[in-house]
């Protein structure tokens, strides 16, 4: 070995033991960060290149087949559509599931297992079972018949506000069970000290929710919503199952260039705009909730 | 409060489930560092395949492999042409191919031309086998040589359910209907029992393109690609127009029309026979099956071909074993009586089909034996492109029947996608166009 | 619901008993239980369909009215679908890859939460956008590339490749959702085991992970869910060797209704075991004083 060789060596051991010794941190979040590059990193640059391949170097051809694309308006439409109106929805139902439970009603360990049981269910088998009820002959048409309605054609193109809305039910049954079973992992850390001397002080229950249970339950709220909106971006099979190609949304497409017109270019063009738009939301809660945690916990 | 009573209680579980967390690790180690548990039957030779995907029809065609290939035990993994195409062309390009033969349609097969080794040497050994000059031209996929070994073949017809007969136009004869005759029986019939029952597979993996590519232009215009734009293709989709508002709207969802029949959704329709032999497989005896319709240039058909590639890298002599075993006509006519899938080499068809692949075979004759019929086949040469063509014709199905939109308009703007498409590929017409070596197909 | 204190309080026999609170009381409690069993129905009764369509004969399911009450059974589908090629390997690859993602993500995951809940390090923001980053991106378009690594590496066709992926994906959740609980738990908690003579691995064994656990076993509930419900990255990364549905879903997307039902029915289940199981560490713990 050269004297510059072992220098550097020891200069570079030096740095190592000191960081350690700063940050505790870094050792503890290290492995993950090393599992993720080891696994991603290459075919994330190779994915993301594809986005800007074209015949002579890099280019734009392949974002802007994607923006003429007809499907392409449509799918941003839907997206953003169902996410806005989804979500607040399920979050209203996941949290009001929660206290429903934490009232601790007789029966709320097996209430508690029948809510969580979607989350066991994928979301192709979530699809499936959503179309067979809302299918021409479906479930519902058949409860409906017994009391002489319909049969009503809720999935057809020429009704737009029913398919709608039977993919948002069918999306509020799939996944509200996940930001549920979230909440109720964050309400268990709350200590009943808190209520019980709020009640001491006469507070209502809608005094408590508002001043004791959600400013605790923030650091869980704000997970839920990360992963939520997050996850939300990519699933498609419910909507697929239920309207076929009636109702794009953005990751079906990224789907359909990628499998069905083989081409991996426009895919992953259309999936980088999936993944701009989930990181500008996760930021955005990250940013707006922590300032708000922080402020709520002193 | 209980809470005394938790306390010891939820640490002791909180221990257990610590320990249970400690030792999971030691486990799943133990578990992965022997091998997993053969999903494929647990084959010595790796068949995947686009076709036969569904279970029962994949259990059939793994028996027929067991009886037929007496060489080896094949893994048959069936999935999608997506997955089938991530999975060759991650293995030839990571240089370590496993999988031993590559089982799909024409057009999935055209998507890995490039994967695939050349079988020009297999073809010269199964010449007694009396495979068509037709299928052996496709098989090249626009190049010199051959890349694929044809395997089975299949086409469209139409299945009706026998009350449906009644609605008929008068003078009508049903294995010689008329495209009016056959918007007309759909009108009758839609008006006599107050729904639409003629369906259409216009769902996210249904073959409705095929009906436009290969049934309704060419019978209307001659062409498939030239006269895409023409007087007669503004016809052709106005007559598609109103025939789709004869059916049945939930066609959008239907993948395949066997099941809505099934469930008596749809009484008529067209489809690929394997996707309608269900239909009358309880019943044979209520249902017929009809060659398609006839159209002012002639009877249009699209003929659908599967073929065999082999991966480049792949042990060629063991995948010629396995072609050359399933080319044999006990095994092709075995796969026709059991999934519904016609041969391709020469021979005599077993006469103990059963009732709804013989129903289909009646009228698959009917078809290919017509005066006046016109073939056309899946686009040739497109390769990756394959898929963004068929998507053309959905497009101006969904701007054209289900918008509502101006049909010259649409063929006008569509046109110059398809002509952009071709101008890319540089490649020469199929048919029923006329093909001119050299000289890139154009939609005028 | 917040006169449930006051009710507590006792009545002597000589005053007047006002009854109105109990009453309300019992109204309360009343509207409680209808609420929900509202949410129970809406939530059971399409797994409940599942079910009796997995269990009943194909020509039932072509029936209309379709029947609401398994009057067809049958496990004629059920039973083809059992033995077709694959569905016993398949449940085996899927177990020990489940059960080996589970282990990875949480000795991963569970201390990289735990750094987040209690370190204000720096770049702390940066580093959960970065978790969140793969699993914002859509993967199918990394199905050429991530298959490629794993040939070149030599472990395509093997669980652990699958494990290794499906610890990737769930990362994000198991260290976000412990991270979320392990915030909920006071410092001041973890520095009296300290000071009583805990080492920091027995403050955190004895205080932080007891207090901590309904998170973890959300954390992993979502985590074996997920691995076991994953299909794109099982079947890039495995030919011959895949997980259940790796194995079936392809078949039984193509496959008439019924079997689509039994193996939709089938593949439920064993996560159903699972959440029933974690369950219990969930819950147990309603409105701790611990603290």
């Amino acid at each position: 070995m050269t004297r510059t060789q072992l220098v550097r060596e020891g200069k570079r051991g030096g740095r190592a033991s000191r960081s350690r010794r700063l940050s505790p941190a870094l050792l503890l979040i290290s492995p993950s960060i090393i599992l993720m590059l080891l696994l991603f990193a290459w075919p994330m640059v190779a994915g993301i290149l594809q986005a800007f391949q074209s015949p002579d170097g890099l280019g734009l051809d392949h974002l802007e087949r994607m923006v003429g694309d007809g499907q392409f308006g449509p799918a941003v439409r839907n997206t953003l559509l169902l996410i806005v109106v989804l979500l607040p929805v399920q979050f209203v139902l996941a949290i009001v599931m929660a206290l429903l439970l934490h009232q601790r009603p007789k029966g709320h360990g097996l209430y508690f297992y029948l809510w969580a049981v979607p989350i066991a269910v994928s979301d192709l088998a979530a699809g499936l079972v959503w179309l067979a009820i809302f299918t021409d002959n479906g479930y519902l048409n058949s409860a409906l018949s017994t009391i002489g309605v319909g049969p009503v054609s809720w999935l057809s193109y020429t009704n737009p506000t029913s398919q709608f809305t039977a993919i948002l039910v069918a999306e509020l049954w799939r996944a509200t069970s996940l930001v549920m079973v979230i909440v109720v992992s964050g309400l268990q850390g709350i200590p009943k000290d808190y209520d019980e001397a709020a009640n001491v002080f006469g507070a209502t229950y809608w005094t408590r929710l508002r001043h004791v249970w959600l400013p605790l339950l923030k650091p869980s709220l704000q997970v839920a919503l990360i992963l939520r909106t997050i996850l939300a971006f990519q699933t498609f099979a419910v909507a697929q199952a239920l309207t076929g190609q009636d109702f794009p949304l953005l990751v079906g497409e990224t789907y359909r260039f990628y499998t069905a017109l083989q081409n991996p270019n426009v895919a992953s063009a259309l999936a980088l705009v999936v993944m701009f738009v989930s990181m500008a939301a996760a930021f955005l809660y990250l940013r707006v909730l922590r300032d708000g945690t922080e402020g709520a916990a002193r | 409060m209980s809470s005394i009573n938790d306390r010891p209680l939820s640490r002791r579980t909180a221990l257990k489930f610590g320990l249970g967390v400690t030792a999971m690790p030691f486990l799943a180690g133990s578990l992965s560092g022997c091998q997993g548990a053969s999903t494929s039957g647990g084959g010595d030779f790796t068949f995947i395949s686009t076709q036969f995907t569904p279970i029962e029809e994949k259990q059939r065609y793994e028996k027929i492999l067991s009886t037929h290939v007496k060489d080896f035990k094949i893994a048959y993994n069936s999935m999608t042409a997506g997955e089938v195409v991530t999975q060759v062309s991650a293995q030839v390009k990571a240089n370590k191919v496993s999988i031993g033969l590559v089982g799909g349609l024409h057009g999935d097969l055209a998507t890995l031309a490039d994967n695939l080794e050349d079988l020009d040497t297999v073809k010269s050994q199964l010449s007694s086998a009396g495979i068509s000059d037709d299928l052996w031209s496709l098989a090249t996929l626009g190049g010199s040589t051959v890349k694929y070994i044809p395997w089975m073949q299949a086409t469209y017809v139409v299945a009706a359910h026998k009350s449906t007969l009644a609605y008929l136009p008068s003078g009508a004869d049903q294995n010689k209907l008329t495209y009016d005759q056959y918007l007309q029986w759909a009108i009758n019939a839609r008006k006599a029992t107050g729904k639409a029952v003629f369906g259409f597979p216009a769902g996210p993996k249904g073959l409705y393109h095929r009906f436009f590519q290969g049934f309704l232009l060419p019978s209307f215009t001659g062409g498939q690609v030239t006269g895409f734009a023409s007087a007669d293709a503004v016809t052709a989709w106005k007559y598609m127009k109103e025939l789709w508002a004869n059916m049945n709207p939930a066609s959008t969802n239907y993948d395949n029309l066997q099941e809505p029949m099934a469930r008596g959704e749809v009484l008529v329709g067209w489809d690929h026979v394997a996707r309608l032999v269900n239909a009358p497989k309880d019943k044979p005896d209520d249902w017929v099956m009809l060659p398609s319709p006839t159209g002012p240039k002639g009877q249009g058909y699209m003929l659908v071909v599967a073929g065999f590639g082999v991966p480049r890298g792949a042990d060629l002599d063991q995948a010629t074993k396995v072609m050359t075993a399933l080319s044999q006509l006990p095994a092709q006519a075995e796969t026709l009586r059991q999934n519904a899938f016609f041969p391709v080499v020469k021979g005599e068809l077993p006469t103990d089909l059963p009732p709804a692949v013989s129903l289909e075979a009646k009228a698959v004759g009917a078809q290919q034996n017509a005066s006046n019929a016109i073939v056309a086949v899946p686009p040739v040469g497109l390769g990756k492109r394959d898929g963004e063509v068929s998507q053309v014709y959905k497009d101006c199905f969904a701007q054209i029947c289900k918008d509502g939109k101006e049909p010259a308009a649409v063929l006008g703007a569509q046109a110059k996608i398809l002509q952009g498409i071709l101008d890319q590929a540089q490649v020469p017409c199929w048919t029923p166009d006329k093909a001119v070596a050299g000289q890139t197909c154009s939609v005028a | 619901m917040s006169t449930l204190a006051p009710s507590r309080t006792e009545q002597s026999d000589d005053v007047p008993v006002d009854l109105r609170p109990l009453r309300r009381l019992k109204r309360n409690r009343l509207l409680l239980q209808l609420a929900c069993v509202a949410v129970s129905l809406f939530m059971v009764v399409p797994f409940y369909l599942i079910a009796v369509a997995a269990f009943s004969s194909p020509a039932a399911m072509n029936e209309f009215p379709l029947r609401f009450l398994p009057t067809a059974f049958s496990v004629e589908t059920m039973s083809t679908f059992l033995s077709s090629t694959g569905v016993g390997a398949g449940l085996i690859n899927s177990l020990i890859v489940a059960v080996g993602t589970l282990a990875l993500s949480l000795v991963v995951g569970a201390p990289a939460g735990y750094a987040i809940a209690r370190y204000a390090f720096k770049g702390r923001d940066q580093y959960q956008l970065f978790l969140l980053f793969t699993r914002a991106l859509p993967i199918v378009v990394l199905s050429v590339p991530l298959a490629e690594l794993f040939l070149n590496v030599g472990m395509y066709d093997t669980p652990l490749a699958v494990v290794l992926l499906h610890t990737a994906l769930t990362l994000p959740t198991t260290i976000l959702v412990t991270a979320s609980v392990f915030l909920a738990v006071p410092v001041d908690v973890e520095e009296a085991a300290r000071i009583f003579g805990c080492g920091p691995l027995g403050a955190f064994g004895r205080v932080v992970l007891p207090l901590a656990l309904p998170g973890i076993s959300a954390a992993s509930i979502f985590t074996f869910v997920l691995s076991w419900n994953e299909v794109l990255g099982a079947t890039i990364l495995t030919l011959n060797q895949r997980t259940l549905p790796a194995t079936v879903l392809s078949s039984l997307s193509d496959s008439p209704l019924t079997f689509r039902f039994a193996g939709g029915f089938f593949l439920i289940v064993p996560a159903l075991i699972f959440i029933a199981v974690m369950r219990k560490y969930l819950i147990n713990m309603w409105g701790t004083t611990i603290r």
